[in-house]
C-alpha cells in the first residue's frame, strides 16, 4: 500500500507566518521548519523531483539515454498523448484496451473487496464470537503476505492442471484453461445463449479503437482469477478499518434502535452503516487507486497475455517505457491513469456527500 | 536577513540547489560527450539476462579466467532479473554496465548507445551470416553474437512406432508432416503441439517463403501471398486437430507436452533437449530438422549478442574480455553447461561430435530466419500473438492485413 503515501497524504500546510500576540514565535517557527526540513527534502527528492521529470518526459521525445534535460531532448507538445487518444491504430487500441481491462477489474474487485471486508468486520464484531484473535488473524493474514508471493501461488493453482481444475474435476466440471481464453467472462456468456460470435450491431461501431462489442465483453476468465486473488488478499486490511471504526461505534445508538423495535438488517442499514460513512469512504477511495494501479499482479501472473485481456495501464506505462523504450509514451499513459483516478475519486465523493446532502435536507 | 520568512526561503533555495546538483551532477550526466578511456587494469560489469545458475557459473568462471590472465583486471557479473529492463535503466541513468548481452529482438534500440565494434574483431568471417546479419544495423555489425538456438521437430519414438510408422515416415514436407501428425493423433495425445506465437507460427511462415518484414526491415510484408499460404496451413493443422496449442490439451508449453507424452510430436528449440535430460529423463524421442516447406527449408534462431556500451570507460578491455568469452574451446565450454550452440563456424565439427542429439538444431544454422530487432514492432508482434493465438477460428487473412497495417503505421510508413 505504498500507494497510500503517494497520493493521501499530501504535506501539511506550512503554519502561517509568525503573527505578533498569538501565533508561534519566531523562534518557534524556525525550529519548526528546522523540524520539516528533512521531511521536505525527501519529498522534494523523491516525490516532486521525479513527478516533474516524468511530466517532461511526457511531453518531450527522450529515448532512454541520458538526462531528459539534455539539449537533445526536444519538447513534442501533446504528441504522446495524442498518439494515445486520437490516432486510430494500435497504440489507441492497446490503451483503451487497458483502461477496459482495469475498469472491469475496478468495477468488480472494489464492491467486492469492500462488502466482503464490511461482512467480515461485522462478523469478528460479535460480541459472543470465540476464538475471535484466531479468526482476525486469520482475515488478515493475506494482507501481509508478498503480492508476488502471493500470486506466484495462484498461478500454480489456477493452471490448466492446478488445484482449482482439479477441485472443479470431483465435481464433473471440466475446469477451463484459466489462462488462455482471451473472451471476456460477458461474451461467453452471450455466446453460450446463443448470440453469434461478433454481433454486427456492437462491432460496426466504437470508441477509441475498440468496437461496443469488445468494451462490453467483460473481464476475461484470466482476469477473473486475479480479480479473486486480489480481493482474497486486500480484504483483510479493508476489514481491519471497518473493525476499528466499529469498536469505536458508541453502543447505546444501537440499543436504542433495538428498543425501538429495529431488526438487524434495520440496524446495519440505518443505524450502523450511516454512521461508518467515513471509514466506507476511505475504504473505498484506497480500493479505488489501489485497484486502478494494479501492477505486480499482472507483472508475476500474465503480463498482459492472453490476448491483452489483462493488460492494465500501469502494466502498459511499464511496458511501453522500459521494454518499449517509449519514454514518452509510458509516461503519458501514466499521467491519463493518474487524470482517471483523480477523476473517479471525485466522482465518489461527490456521490457519497450527495446522499449526505438530501438526508440532512429532510430533517 | 532577520526576517520571519528567511528560514522558508533559505530552506526552499537549498532544496532547489539540491535538486539542481542531483539532477546535472551524478547519475545524469550529458551522453553527447564521449567517455574518457582508462588503461590499465580494468573494473567491468558483465550484465546477462539470468537462465538459472549453471549459465551464470559458467560465465563467472569465464570471466574469472580472463581476470586472472590479464594482470589485475576484476569482472562482476550481474544475473538481470529482467534485462531489458535493467539495461535500460543503466543506460538511462549513464552508468550502463561495460559488457552486456543484448537479446536479437532488442538489439536495434540498444544500437546507439553500443560501441560498434563487431567490424574490428579478427574471428568476423566465422560468425555464422544469418547471425552477423541479425546484428548488423546500416552496415555495420555492432557485436558478436555469442550463441544460437534454432527450431527442430522433436518426435517421441515410442508413440511414433507405435503408430506404425517408420524412419522412411520422418516429413520432409508439409503433407508428410501433416499426415504424420494425423496417424500419431489418438484418443490419448495429439499428433503436434507448438506454442501459440511468432516464435513458433513465424517457422512456417519462413518455409513458405514469408516474412512480416523485408530484408533491411523497413517495409511491411505482412499481406504476401506467401504468409499467407503459411499462416493458413498452420490454421489447417489447428482446425483438423491433429496439432494443439499446449494450452489447448492442459499444458504449460509444448515441452511440458511433449514431456508428458500429451503429444508425439512438437516444434521446439535446443533447450529442450536439456529440459527433457532433467524433467523427463524415460522419455525417449530423437530430433529432426523442421519439414520443408513451398519455399524450402526454414527455421527460426535466437540469438544474444555481447553488447559493450558506449559509455564504457574501458572499452579495449571490454573487447579483450568479449574476445575470451568467444574462443571456439569457450564456447563449446557454454554449449556443455547451457544448452546453446556456438555462434562460430570453426565451432560447428567438434560441437557435432560432442552434441550429435543437437545435430538437426545445427542443421537449421544454414536456413534459420533471425528475429525482428526493431523495438518499435514490440507491440505490434505482441498484437499478432493475439491473433494467433485465436487460431483456428480466426481468418488468416484478417489476420495479416491488420499485421500489416499495424507493421506500417509502427515504421511510421
Amino acid at each position: 500500500m505504498t500507494t497510500l503515501l503517494t497520493t493521501t497524504s499530501t504535506p501539511a500546510a506550512p503554519p502561517s507566518p509568525a503573527r505578533r500576540g498569538k501565533g508561534p514565535s519566531r523562534r518557534e517557527g524556525r525550529v519548526g521548519w528546522l523540524f520539516l526540513a528533512p521531511t521536505l527534502v525527501v519529498l522534494a527528492l523523491f516525490f516532486v523531483l521525479p513527478i516533474g521529470m516524468a511530466l517532461w518526459v511526457s511531453v518531450s521525445d527522450w529515448t532512454g539515454n541520458g538526462s531528459p534535460f539534455s539539449s537533445r531532448v526536444h519538447f513534442v507538445g501533446g504528441d504522446n498523448y495524442a498518439a494515445l487518444l486520437t490516432e486510430p491504430g494500435l497504440t489507441q487500441r492497446n490503451f483503451a484496451t487497458s483502461i477496459r481491462n482495469n475498469g472491469y477489474f475496478v468495477l468488480f474487485v472494489v464492491p467486492l473487496q469492500t462488502a466482503l471486508a464490511l461482512f467480515l468486520a461485522m462478523v469478528l464484531n460479535q460480541r459472543r464470537l470465540k476464538g475471535k484473535q484466531f479468526f482476525r488473524t486469520a482475515f488478515y493474514f493475506p494482507t501481509v503476505t508478498s503480492s508476488v508471493a502471493i500470486s506466484v501461488v495462484f498461478l500454480f493453482l489456477f493452471s490448466s492442471t492446478g488445484t482449482v481444475n482439479a477441485a472443479l474435476k470431483l465435481f464433473g466440471v471440466d475446469g477451463p484453461s484459466w489462462f488462455a481464453d482471451p473472451r471476456g467472462v460477458f461474451q461467453i456468456v452471450l455466446n453460450g445463449l446463443g448470440v453469434p460470435k461478433n454481433p454486427a450491431a456492437l462491432t460496426s461501431h466504437g470508441f477509441l479503437g475498440l468496437t461496443w462489442w469488445d468494451w462490453l465483453s467483460g473481464p476475461s476468465v484470466a482476469m477473473c482469477s486475479i480479480i479473486v486473488l486480489v480481493v482474497w488478499t486486500t480484504t483483510g486490511g479493508f476489514m481491519l478499518m471497518f473493525y476499528a471504526a466499529l469498536q469505536n461505534l458508541p453502543p447505546g445508538i444501537d440499543e436504542a434502535a433495538l428498543i425501538d423495535g429495529a431488526n438487524g438488517w434495520q440496524r446495519f442499514w440505518r443505524v450502523t452503516l450511516p454512521q461508518l460513512r467515513p471509514t466506507l469512504f476511505l475504504v473505498l477511495t484506497l480500493g479505488l487507486i489501489g485497484t486502478w494501479q494494479v501492477f505486480d499482479q499482472i507483472y508475476v501472473l500474465s503480463r498482459g497475455a492472453p490476448a491483452n485481456t489483462t493488460l492494465t495501464p500501469a502494466y502498459l506505462s511499464y511496458s511501453t517505457s522500459f521494454i518499449g523504450k517509449e519514454w514518452g509514451q509510458g509516461s503519458a499513459i501514466a499521467f491519463l491513469l493518474f487524470l482517471v483516478i483523480v477523476v473517479l475519486t471525485l466522482v465518489q465523493r461527490w456521490l457519497l456527500k450527495e446522499k449526505d446532502g438530501k438526508r440532512r435536507s429532510r430533517r | 536577513m532577520r526576517h520571519p520568512r528567511s528560514l522558508p526561503r533559505t530552506a526552499v533555495a537549498a532544496a532547489g540547489l539540491l535538486l539542481t546538483l542531483t539532477a546535472c551532477g551524478g547519475g545524469f550526466d550529458d551522453s553527447t560527450a564521449p567517455a574518457t578511456q582508462q588503461s590499465g587494469p580494468a573494473s567491468l560489469k558483465l550484465m546477462i539476462a539470468s537462465s538459472g545458475g549453471a549459465e551464470l557459473t559458467a560465465v563467472q568462471d569465464a570471466t574469472a579466467k580472463w581476470a586472472a590472465a590479464s594482470g589485475g583486471s576484476k569482472v562482476q557479473v550481474i544475473a538481470a532479473n529482467d534485462l531489458p529492463q535493467q539495461l535500460s535503466q543503466g543506460f538511462a541513468a549513464g552508468s550502463p554496465p561495460d559488457v552486456f548481452a543484448v537479446d536479437a529482438t532488442k538489439f536495434q534500440s540498444y544500437a546507439d548507445e553500443m560501441l560498434p565494434y563487431g567490424d574490428s574483431v579478427s574471428y568476423k568471417d566465422d560468425l555464422y551470416p544469418t547471425l552477423r546479419t541479425t546484428f548488423t544495423k546500416d552496415g555495420k555489425l555492432y557485436c558478436v553474437p555469442k550463441d544460437f538456438s534454432t527450431l527442430a521437430l522433436a518426435i517421441n519414438t515410442d508413440q511414433w512406432t507405435a503408430a506404425g510408422l517408420t524412419d522412411n515416415d520422418i516429413p520432409k514436407n508439409w503433407d508428410q508432416l501433416k499426415a504424420a501428425a494425423q496417424k500419431l493423433t489418438t484418443g490419448g495425445h495429439t499428433g503436434l503441439v507448438f506454442n501459440d506465437t511468432r516464435d513458433r507460427v513465424g517457422a512456417f511462415l519462413v518455409q513458405a517463403g514469408g516474412w512480416p518484414l523485408d530484408a533491411d526491415q523497413k517495409k511491411a510484408t505482412a499481406d504476401t501471398p506467401q504468409n499467407l499460404q503459411g499462416l493458413t496451413f498452420v490454421r489447417d493443422l489447428l482446425a483438423s486437430g491433429v496439432a494443439k496449442y499446449p494450452k489447448q490439451i492442459g499444458a504449460g508449453d509444448s515441452g511440458e507436452a511433449f514431456g508428458q507424452g500429451k503429444a508425439a510430436m512438437s516444434v521446439d528449440g535446443n533447450w529442450m533437449v536439456g529440459g527433457m535430460t532433467k524433467d523427463y529423463p524415460n522419455v525417449k524421442y530423437r530430433v529432426v530438422p523442421l519439414p520443408a516447406g513451398p519455399a524450402g527449408a526454414g527455421t527460426l534462431s535466437f540469438t544474444q549478442c555481447w553488447g559493450i556500451a558506449a559509455k564504457s570507460k574501458f572499452q579495449d578491455q571490454a573487447k579483450q574480455l568479449v574476445d575470451a568469452l568467444m574462443q571456439p574451446q569457450q564456447e563449446l565450454a557454454f554449449a556443455k553447461t547451457f544448452g546453446v550452440m556456438p555462434s562460430r563456424q570453426s565451432a560447428r565439427t567438434q560441437y557435432q561430435q560432442e552434441f550429435p542429439q543437437q545435430a538437426a538444431f545445427l542443421a537449421g544454422a544454414d536456413s534459420a530466419h533471425g528475429p525482428v530487432t526493431l523495438t518499435k514492432m514490440d507491440p505490434v508482434l505482441t498484437d499478432f500473438d493475439a491473433q494467433i493465438q485465436q487460431l483456428p477460428g480466426a481468418d488468416p487473412k484478417q489476420i495479416l492485413k491488420q499485421l500489416q497495417t499495424n507493421t506500417t503505421a509502427a515504421l511510421g510508413q
